[in-house]
């Protein structure tokens, strides 16, 4: 194993405080936890966002703190959930007296760390909603298994609920712009090559020279099947396809689209996806409001990309092109 | 069951885990995220700190809280909540006692199986943890109604607790993380159900040896 790193141990540790040293005009570490919060906290009496998850995501989840997105972010171990004292700290850094709302991703740790907070945050008399982003399409959503997963989609919501908090919606009306978001957002990745996990030291599976794996999730993990590697063009068509069926989009309809890289995907060839998601969303009649292309919700050094699709109506649409000032994401007017 | 012996089921669970952490770990990647045995390893870790502290509480009821409480915040992930959330439930069962009889000690064990389904949600045969700990909490009960003694029943809960994870084998994963694979999941033993025998282990290890 290769790595930048001092101790495997610390790497977390050692990663917040890089990046409170990076932004230390957006972020604050909260003393003794895990928990990056507003270094300016947005005024009391508008509705605190907290979100969180294991770390190894980078720039999610720290990188969204700020302006128009979250107020606390929680990081567990790499790849592994956060406990619900350092959810509760981040509950508390981000309450402003309007309610915290928790956009979690659904993973089964994820969901049970962030309910056993939520439930002694309400015993502490804090207002604590939830929401579960399972943007996923490549997993069956039946009642059977734990449901689909959350992973680069869940960006979006952040930004749809960040921008409805910050513009002073109560708490039932931002947790429900978050679920209109999770509603209409669908994702689906791939991967040419697999991570390490630090503390683990070997790759998480191994990939023949001409093999991909398809329906990744964002922890390493293997996909849901295997196939041989295709070209971006066919990789774009095939997973828009999914996602543009799993959303019954008509011809028309009005989209955000998110093309993520995993880790170790250059902008070069990430951008070859983003050409084919424009060229498909032409064809198929649909308006394209926006594109993010980048690294929004990667998992570790994973080779490989998630495109996301999201239908916009005119609300989430008004959400999405809110401004937002955080370290990985900056956009639209400067505010006060 | 006495305070002593509850505080040592630990050290020796630690133990285990802390050998069996890079075979945690690979059984973790395969249906994973290969962090099973390290998350548990650490947990344990501050299990012991705690316990062995200066004003670490003496009794039954207490030291098993403190156990809950450090599982739940230094574990992580889904094993980290299901864990913490069993063991605070059980303190429940358990005196603030140095000591307590076997029914007690079953009681208590049973509250660790019904906290983990009311928090976890999985039933038999999903290819979870609870795949071990239902049938041997199960054979605990039932080895000691027909008049076995703890240490003799504890012993055989350890033996068949081995048969219950290496039988989660051809399951396909219906919870958690390994459910994301769907019928890749089969073929494959579930880590958790091996670190619950490898507790069943530190049980038998400690009483039996008391």
């Amino acid at each position: 194993m290769k790595k930048v790193l001092n101790r495997v141990e610390d790497v977390v540790d050692e990663a917040l405080e890089g990046f409170q040293a990076a932004f230390p005009t957006y972020l604050r570490r909260v003393e003794g936890t895990h928990v990056l919060t507003r270094a300016r906290p947005k005024r009391s009496g508008l509705v605190g966002l907290v979100s969180g998850g294991g770390s190894g995501h980078e720039p999610a989840h720290g990188g969204y703190v700020g302006y128009g997105m979250l107020d606390a972010a929680v990081a567990g171990e790499v790849f592994t959930s956060p406990t619900p004292d350092q959810v509760l700290a981040g509950i508390r850094a981000a309450d402003r007296g309007a309610g915290v709302l928790l956009i979690i991703k659904n993973y089964t740790g994820d969901v049970m760390n962030f309910e056993i907070a939520q439930e002694m945050a309400q015993a502490d008399g804090i207002r604590v909603d939830a929401v579960v982003v399972d943007d996923d399409v490549a997993v069956d959503g039946s009642l059977y298994t734990t449901g689909r997963r959350g992973i680069a989609g869940t960006v979006f919501v952040h930004k749809a609920a960040g921008a409805a908090a910050e513009q002073g919606a109560s708490l039932d009306e931002v947790r429900d712009a978050a679920r209109a978001a999770i509603a209409h957002v669908r994702s689906m990745g791939f991967a040419l090559a697999p991570c390490t996990v630090p503390a683990a030291g070997d790759p998480t599976f191994t990939l023949g020279e001409a093999e991909m794996e398809l329906g990744i999730g964002i922890h390493g993990e293997p996909g849901t099947e295997r196939r041989s590697v295709a070209t971006a063009d066919d990789l774009a068509n095939m997973i828009l396809g999914r996602l543009s069926e799993d959303l019954a989009l008509a011809p028309g309809s009005r989209l955000a689209a998110m093309v993520n890289g995993m880790g170790a995907t250059p902008l070069l060839e990430l951008a070859v996806l983003a050409r084919r998601t424009g060229q498909w969303a032409r064809e198929a009649g649909h308006q394209m409001d926006v594109m993010w292309l980048g690294e929004f919700m990667t998992s570790l050094e994973m080779a490989g990309a998630s495109l996301t699709l999201m239908r916009l109506d005119d609300r989430l649409a008004m959400l999405i092109a809110a401004p937002a000032d955080t370290p990985a994401l900056r956009q639209g007017v400067v505010h006060d | 069951m006495t305070s002593d012996q509850f505080r040592r089921i630990w050290f020796r669970f630690g133990e285990l885990v802390t050998e069996h952490r890079d075979e945690l770990n690979r059984l973790d990647a395969a249906i994973g995220d290969a962090d099973h045995g390290t998350n548990l390893a650490r947990g344990l870790a501050k299990v012991a700190a705690d316990l062995g502290a200066d004003g670490a509480s003496t009794h039954l009821a207490g030291s098993c809280r403190q156990v809950g409480m450090a599982l739940l915040s230094t574990v992580g992930g889904a094993s980290g909540a299901l864990w913490g959330s069993a063991l605070l439930r059980a303190a429940g069962a358990l005196p603030e006692a140095e000591a307590c009889d076997t029914a007690t000690a079953v009681a208590a064990a049973r509250q660790v199986v019904d906290a983990m389904q009311s928090r976890g949600h999985a039933e038999l045969g999903d290819k979870t943890m609870i795949d071990v700990w239902r049938p041997a909490v199960a054979l605990l009960e039932a080895s000691v109604a027909e008049g076995m003694s703890g240490p003799q029943a504890a012993v055989a809960v350890a033996e068949r607790a081995v048969t219950l994870a290496d039988a989660t084998a051809p399951l396909v994963a219906r919870r958690g993380r390994a459910s994301y694979l769907g019928a890749r999941s089969a073929g494959h033993v579930d880590p958790g159900s091996v670190s619950t025998a490898l507790f069943w282990r530190a049980v038998a290890d400690t009483v039996a040896h008391s």
